[in-house]
């Protein structure tokens, strides 16, 4: 039943792949380029000393959701396949973390460890989720979300994730003798974690892989038909989507000094869900952008009314979708191509 | 063997509650092609409705039939209101209606009615069927009222000028448009239909878990594993199927040891899985098969 008609994993070509994108900025003149990043580069820099040391905090878990998010674009936006469950993923990534620290091993090592778990394990899901397309395969991940925090309570495991108690862990000082507080600190590990997971990304999505991911995504006979290894190459996608989810569990339990089952329900599979379309199917800026909202935006609604957060937070996501339904990087590529001069190929 | 066939029939009273929000899960499947995440929401909602008219002093079958219309209505409203604005968006986007939508009408309820539990009345009595203790004189009419919505909806689907033109309109729009068929108007009656059917559900279920924001949550879960256990084209699957997930949650629960009370949920929904691995479309759903 691979193919039904209203599959979700099939997502219209309105949103603009992420892969031409960079290329499309070349355009412009350079030193425009240069000057924007420079001043994007100083603004990252200087915002830790700018700010309170909460919205610091705040900030790296936008980024770290917005890796979560990059995970779950690389898999949904690129190569097609839907998943409600990469709480387990980030769970899985948390909990490493979490139980390498608590055995004192430096944090800097859990990283690549939750990645190497989160691979595996991802590679592993992605072999019977072959077999399931659209709203199956949805629901098989959504049975994996929710089964995550019974597990992660089940007496048998208890020993290393500590039961409902969850594990609690220090905060990581900065390094050298530098003059930061560990929030600060934490601040610019995340975002170098997170720029050379996002290097890796644009990198992997213009690679000869990419291409074997979103050819599967638009045809998979067709892929398959060009001699694409769907099978291994639908795994693959699962495996290094789970990679990323799982680093951004790393980082959000080093940040939060603190796991418990009940952080990793469906409820945070939903949200990444969420943070994804708002943010663009298949486009990686986009997941900055719904990593934020993820974060802010409930904030934001609670601000509004207490007793009825939920309702308004519900409001705020319907009306984002009525204004920009392909998500922010289609609302930006449409207002790029509104006010684009004439002679620019309507296109890009 | 004896335990045995009281876990079995403690599935089957469980089972019923199930069956009944998978009917309403396949329902909407058949109107607008994908899941409802709100379903289970709405039907909490209509449920608080007709229990704030039974407050008021409405008997419990007025209460009811009042709930149901409204239900109705609310879900063609939804439908044309939230839904026609953006029908050209993509699916995922949709989707993530679905989930406002939840969240609005879950905060709503609690901010109009508080999180109390609230007991609501059952139209059938609480005693025992038969003197047997397992199934309730409740779980009987619950179970019967599902096989009689059941029935009536086939009767709709199969018999109905109307019935076959929502088919036609859910199956292939295009063609049913240039047939003469309103597709948007089945769409949304499609939604009513949906809505009046878990409203009915939530009515029936609210006796045995409470009325309270969050009672659908995890049901609508077990609804949705039903649902496409069966398989997702098939009303009569869907109820069967939801009486199968309760049946497997208990017996996993009393013969897994490692289970035992805490991974219930994992199990059944392992089974699940296991089940679509073999059978992709659900235990009775048509394998859908698409031209390249």
């Amino acid at each position: 039943m691979s193919a039904m008609p209203q599959s979700p994993d099939r997502p219209r070509p309105a949103v603009p792949d992420a892969a031409p994108a960079p290329a499309a900025t070349g355009g412009r003149p350079r030193a425009w380029r240069a000057v924007a990043l420079a001043g994007g580069l100083a603004l990252i820099v200087a915002l830790p000393f700018c700010v309170k040391t909460f919205f610091v905090f705040q900030i790296t878990l936008a980024v770290i959701y917005a890796i979560a998010i990059l995970g779950l674009n690389l898999l949904t936006g690129f190569n097609g396949q839907f998943s409600l469950g990469h709480s387990a993923f980030y769970a899985i990534g948390a909990y490493t973390a979490a139980i390498m620290m608590d055995a004192d091993i430096p944090y800097v090592w859990t990283l690549p460890a939750a990645a190497a778990a989160c691979f595996v394990s991802g590679f592993l899901f992605g072999l019977p989720a072959l077999r399931l397309g659209g709203l199956y395969l949805a629901l098989a991940t959504f049975a994996l979300a929710v089964a995550t925090p019974q597990l992660l309570k089940a007496s048998f495991l208890e020993h290393w994730t500590g039961g409902v108690q969850g594990i609690s862990i220090l905060k990581p000082d900065a390094p050298f003798g530098l003059p930061l507080d560990s929030d600060q600190w934490l601040y610019f590990f995340t975002v170098a974690v997170a720029a050379v997971l996002y290097l890796g990304a644009v990198n992997l999505v213009a690679s000869r892989t990419g291409r074997a991911l979103i050819a599967i995504r638009d045809h998979p006979t067709a892929a398959s038909a060009m001699g694409i290894n769907v099978a291994l190459y639908k795994s693959l996608a699962f495996g290094v989507s789970a990679l990323y989810t799982g680093v951004a569990g790393a980082l959000g339990a080093i940040a939060i000094s603190f796991v418990a089952p009940d952080s990793f329900t469906f409820a945070l599979a939903i949200a990444l869900f969420v943070g994804l379309v708002v943010g663009g199917v298949g486009s990686i800026p986009g997941t900055l952008f719904g990593g934020a909202f993820v974060l802010f935006v409930p904030n934001i609604a609670e601000h509004f009314s207490k007793g009825a957060a939920g309702a308004v937070y519900g409001v705020i996501l319907i009306l984002l979708i009525y204004l920009m339904p392909t998500g922010a990087a289609g609302f930006v590529g449409w207002l790029r191509r509104g006010l684009a001069p004439r002679s620019a190929p309507s296109h890009e | 063997m004896e335990l045995f066939l009281h876990q079995v029939l403690a599935g089957l009273a469980t089972g019923g509650i199930y069956a009944c929000v998978a009917l309403a899960v396949v329902m909407i499947y058949q109107a607008i092609d994908h899941l409802n995440f709100a379903q289970g929401e709405m039907a909490m909602f209509s449920t608080y409705v007709a229990w704030q008219l039974i407050q008021w002093g409405a008997p419990f079958w007025a209460a009811f039939v009042a709930a149901v219309a409204l239900s109705f209505a609310a879900g063609v409203a939804i439908e044309r209101i939230v839904f026609k604005p953006i029908r050209n968006a993509p699916v995922l986007s949709h989707v993530v209606v679905f989930i406002a939508l939840l969240s609005i009408l879950n905060s709503g309820a609690g901010f109009i009615w508080d999180y109390q539990n609230k007991n609501f009345p059952s139209p059938f009595g609480s005693g025992a069927l038969f003197g047997q203790t397992l199934i309730s004189r409740h779980d009987a009419g619950m179970i019967a009222v599902t096989l009689m919505m059941l029935a009536l909806l086939h009767l709709f689907f199969r018999h109905t000028r109307i019935g076959l033109a929502m088919r036609a309109a859910a199956a292939a729009p295009e063609s049913a448009r240039l047939a003469g068929i309103r597709v948007g108007w089945m769409v949304a009656l499609g939604w009513g239909m949906a809505a009046a059917i878990g409203a009915v559900a939530g009515m029936m279920i609210a006796p045995v878990v409470f009325l309270e924001p969050n009672m659908m949550l995890s049901i609508l879960l077990y609804g949705f594993a039903g649902a496409v256990l069966g398989g997702l084209t098939s009303p009569g699957g869907a109820v069967l199927g939801g009486f199968a997930v309760g049946i497997i949650e208990n017996l996993a629960a009393t013969y897994i040891p490692v289970v035992g009370r805490e991974l219930k949920l994992t199990i059944a929904l392992l089974i699940i899985v296991a089940v679509l691995v073999v059978r992709p479309s659900g235990l009775f759903g048509r394998a859908v098969m698409t031209r390249v």
